[in-house]
């Protein structure tokens, strides 16, 4: 697979927004608190709170109209898609918020750097609040949101999504702040681009939009987690419809297990490199003796039960409020918290041997090796 | 003087009831009172003390300070009644405008209180650069245009918390523009988070009016009995605020009375750590106690539909209290219902063992041999659901005492409120259970020995002192924070510490936050 950027291309032919065959979808408003729900259960308890995305977004939305939401297949084959999204530390981020025009700038830079249109936002990542915030700029830009994301879920760093699985380029990755300073990193491996854009985004102040593996929507189609917006909405959907069970509604709808329901006995946090590490013990409400033991680093990496590993990264472990199905980032989690665990695979691709190289439990430093996730009775499903 | 001058006077005023109590130097109960609170709030006040200072006699010239806990402020706000019009000026520019003020407000209270607002450029980064110098001459330009139609000035800036000198900045252009406007600033009222920070500064603004007239009615109250005491306000960590203070930060007075009741538990019962139940005619509110002082919620707070970052007591509240209506199931083998409905102060009317017709968990406890109370046993018919009643309740309570532990193990239960006798003197989860003398004004008392308290909160690079010294430097500034607000240097101590790494930075950044408390400095 080659790289797939290509600064030759014609101008995108097709129309800017849907091509409109059949189904028409649009984000408004009121789907907003939906899909923040959807995306903190994608977000494994990281990426931030979605509730600062759904403000941006909500606002953007109120003054510039609903975002058309397209599936790759409803757009020109040689369109532009930009994958973009927040990155820094999401304390900064509630504290310094953003202009709101720094992802139509990335556009402006995008388009003069490539000759091209962009023809779609893309969130790079489902997971948390990055889910929402390019809402934000498509509605700005009147462009549509692309039904698709770069990881399916959260993660922590750049080189864990799937364009660079799919040998997408992450150069070159375009970075501005609110006060529209604009930084273009065209880097070796995507490893310096990661290096180069923490850099930055310290110097910005700790909190930056990005945009990198800009590609056609010909390449997104096969190097992108497909749907996961709308999944995103169904999930969110399943939790406030499920009035009396929202739990169960969101198990059955996400095909999870629930690896246990009881109360958090136990919270430990420390930060080493950056990175907020720690571990929390879920007591089991019938069964006092079962105890379930959730490994953290920013996202809820792994869950162990008698030494055992009962489900680990890439697949999807969330903490939702035991009574009301809400989702829990691990910044909250604390002692006596009713909660229910629950695993469901992440997207295929994670489960290749080069997806696990990226974001397997090695990559995260784990010494064992990925293995499926087990329901109670210890039946990989 | 030839008469000591040592009491203090608290008053807290409740949902239902205004309670007053003087203490001695020793912090001893000598008087109490309770009354009804009124829709006025201000006319309760003047009878809890007028009942009180009747009961405690010729001793009332000694009250030198009067410490009040009181709704006021959530009333107005809830009412949208007595609130100033505020002008918001956010300086975040360029940052900050996806989100601009106020949006996330109920529509018929931003009407009510926002004059206009507007986001300038300025602000501070989290290591204490400028996002962009200060737009001083459009904040002033904003404000002029606003001169005549608001009393009160709303400033926040980004990461004031690191720097203020923004704010403080705009407060000048604020005077030299508006003249005499009272003028709130972020840094004095909230933690990271700037839409919530903000609009407690802004709903801060608004309340400055009500902050005023309460103390203009407890001076004619007081002076009526001819006293003149030092006057101080609660707030919501269960610490005092000088009048003078708390003028300026009227929002702080809301969620106090939860506050007073477990800091009121604490001094009665002489524990530190401990669970508080605080039971009521309706409710029950249950806390953690850690080193004397309530618990605090790390979630966000709303105060009638507006987000803010306050930290509030961190309670389980539960539909228990002595009037708590009980409803048998319909076939009688022990199912029932109990709550939320109440018969709240009429319990002695309406309760089957004062001869009423309503089954309430007063009358579960009659018949379950916690309590004596009313003339006549509840009819036998009626015991099954009863003590089945008494069995949800204590299951109920038992649940609320576990969830308000933040570790494992047992803790001793402290139990306050006019319907204590619901608890049951054993439960799991509880090493000992404790229903200290005069629990039932724990609150007022709480509010009567409330010390003061400074609190910090800062960003910090671990420099080359490392943590140790980050620390320490923020332990400091609480502590000038304390004695500012009136605490005895000699008797302030740092009570609580806590630092939180900021996630996906590649250089360690830490938010640390202190808090010292001093016991107040007689004069």
């Amino acid at each position: 697979m080659g790289k797939s950027i290509t600064r030759d291309a014609a101008p995108a032919t097709g129309e800017r927004a849907s091509r409109g065959n059949g189904r028409k979808r649009v984000i408004d408003v009121d789907h907003l608190p939906v899909l923040a729900r959807g995306c903190a259960v994608l977000g494994a308890g990281g990426g931030g709170d979605p509730l600062i995305g759904v403000l941006m977004a909500r606002e953007a939305i109120l003054r510039h109209g609903p975002v058309p939401l397209l599936d790759l297949d409803d757009l020109p084959a040689d369109g532009l898609v930009l994958p973009c999204g927040l990155v820094g530390a999401p304390t900064v981020a509630i504290e310094k918020l953003e202009n709101g025009g720094e992802g139509v700038r990335l556009v402006e830079e995008v388009e003069a750097l490539t000759g091209r249109t962009v023809v779609a936002v893309m969130p790079f990542e489902i997971g948390g609040s990055n889910g929402l915030i390019p809402l934000t700029w498509a509605a700005r830009l009147g462009l549509p949101y692309v039904d698709a994301d770069g990881m399916g879920r959260a993660f922590p760093t750049m080189p864990q999504m799937t364009m660079n699985l799919a040998g997408v380029s992450s150069s070159p990755c375009l970075l501005a702040d609110e006060r529209m300073n604009t930084l273009v990193i065209r880097a070796d491996s995507v490893s310096w681009t990661e290096r180069l854009l923490r850099a930055t985004v310290d110097a910005f102040g700790g909190a930056g939009v990005a945009a990198l593996y800009l590609m056609d929507v010909e390449t997104a189609r096969r190097a992108t987690v497909r749907g996961s917006v709308s999944r995103a909405m169904k999930l969110g959907a399943a939790i406030m419809s499920g009035e009396e069970n929202p739990i169960d509604a969101l198990v059955g709808e996400v095909g999870a297990v629930e690896l246990i329901r009881g109360k958090i006995v136990d919270v430990e946090r420390q930060v080493t490199g950056g990175f907020v590490r720690g571990s929390a013990i879920v007591e089991d409400a019938v069964d006092p003796s079962r105890l379930l033991r959730l490994e953290i680093q920013n996202e809820n990496l792994a869950a162990f039960e008698d030494g055992e590993v009962r489900a680990c990264v890439p697949d999807i472990i969330t903490v939702l409020d035991a009574h009301n199905g809400e989702p829990i980032v691990t910044e909250r989690l604390r002692y006596g918290q009713r909660v229910s665990v629950i695993a469901f695979p992440g997207p295929d691709i994670w489960h290749t041997p080069e997806g696990l190289a990226l974001v397997g439990p090695q990559a995260f430093g784990f010494r064992f090796s990925y293995v499926p996730m087990k329901d109670g009775d210890g039946r990989a499903s | 003087m030839a008469a000591r001058a040592d009491l203090r006077l608290g008053i807290d005023v409740g949902g239902t009831n205004t309670d007053a109590v003087v203490v001695d130097r020793d912090d001893t109960p000598l008087a109490k009172a309770k009354a009804a609170t009124t829709t006025d709030v201000t006319t309760g006040i003047a009878a809890a003390i007028e009942i009180v200072l009747g009961e405690l006699g010729d001793a009332r010239d000694r009250i030198t300070h009067v410490m009040l806990g009181t709704t006021h402020a959530t009333n107005a706000v809830v009412a949208r009644q007595g609130l100033r019009r505020v002008a918001v000026l956010r300086i975040g520019g360029p940052a900050t405008h996806s989100v601009p003020p106020l949006v996330t407000w109920p529509p018929d209270l931003r009407e009510t209180i926002a004059a206009g607002a507007m986001v300038v450029d300025g602000g501070i980064e989290f290591d204490g650069a400028e996002v962009a110098p200060f737009d001083a001459d459009a904040a002033a330009a904003f404000l002029s245009s606003l001169s005549g139609r608001v009393e009160a000035v709303a400033i926040t800036s980004v990461f004031s918390s690191v720097s203020r000198r923004h704010e403080v900045a705009a407060e000048q252009v604020a005077r030299a523009v508006l003249g005499d406007v009272s003028v709130s600033l972020s840094h004095e009222i909230g933690t990271i988070g700037l839409i919530e920070r903000e609009n407690a500064t802004v709903l801060n603004a608004a309340l400055m009016g009500v902050a005023e007239s309460v103390a203009d009615a407890l001076d004619e109250a007081l002076g009526r009995h001819g006293l003149a005491p030092a006057k101080y306000f609660a707030q919501n960590d269960g610490t005092l605020m000088a009048f003078e203070y708390a003028l300026r930060h009227p929002v702080l007075t809301i969620g106090c009375g939860p506050a007073n009741s477990m800091r009121g538990a604490a001094h009665l019962s002489g524990l530190r750590d401990a669970i508080v139940a605080d039971v009521g005619g309706t409710s029950t509110e249950v806390g953690l106690l850690i080193n004397g002082f309530p618990g605090e919620s790390s979630d966000v707070v709303g105060i009638s539909g507006v987000r803010t970052n306050f930290r509030m007591p961190d309670l389980v509240t539960l539909p228990l209290g002595g009037g708590s209506v009980v409803i048998a199931g319909g076939d009688g083998n022990g199912d029932v219902h109990v709550g939320p409905d109440s018969v709240g102060r009429r319990v002695t009317e309406s309760a089957l063992v004062f001869g009423g017709s309503v089954a309430t968990l007063s009358d579960a406890a009659v018949a379950c041999g916690r309590v004596e109370m009313g003339d006549q046993m509840p009819p036998p018919d009626q015991l099954t659901a009863l003590s089945a009643a008494i069995a949800r309740s204590d299951a109920m309570l038992t649940d609320a005492v576990d969830q308000a532990k933040i570790v494992r193990g047992d803790l001793p239960l402290i139990v306050v409120g006019g319907a204590g006798f619901l608890v049951p003197d054993g439960l799991p989860g509880v090493s000992t259970v404790h229903r200290p003398p005069h629990h039932e004004v724990a609150n007022a008392i709480g509010a009567a020995i409330a010390p003061v308290s400074g609190q910090v909160e800062r960003i910090v690079h671990f420099g080359a002192g490392g943590r140790a010294a980050a620390i320490e430097g923020a332990c400091e500034a609480a502590r000038v924070e304390a004695v500012r607000a009136g605490a005895d240097p000699e008797r302030t101590e740092i009570v609580e510490i806590e630092d939180a790494p900021l996630a996906y930075l590649t250089d360690p950044a830490v938010r640390i936050r202190v808090k010292a408390v001093g016991a107040l400095r007689f004069v």
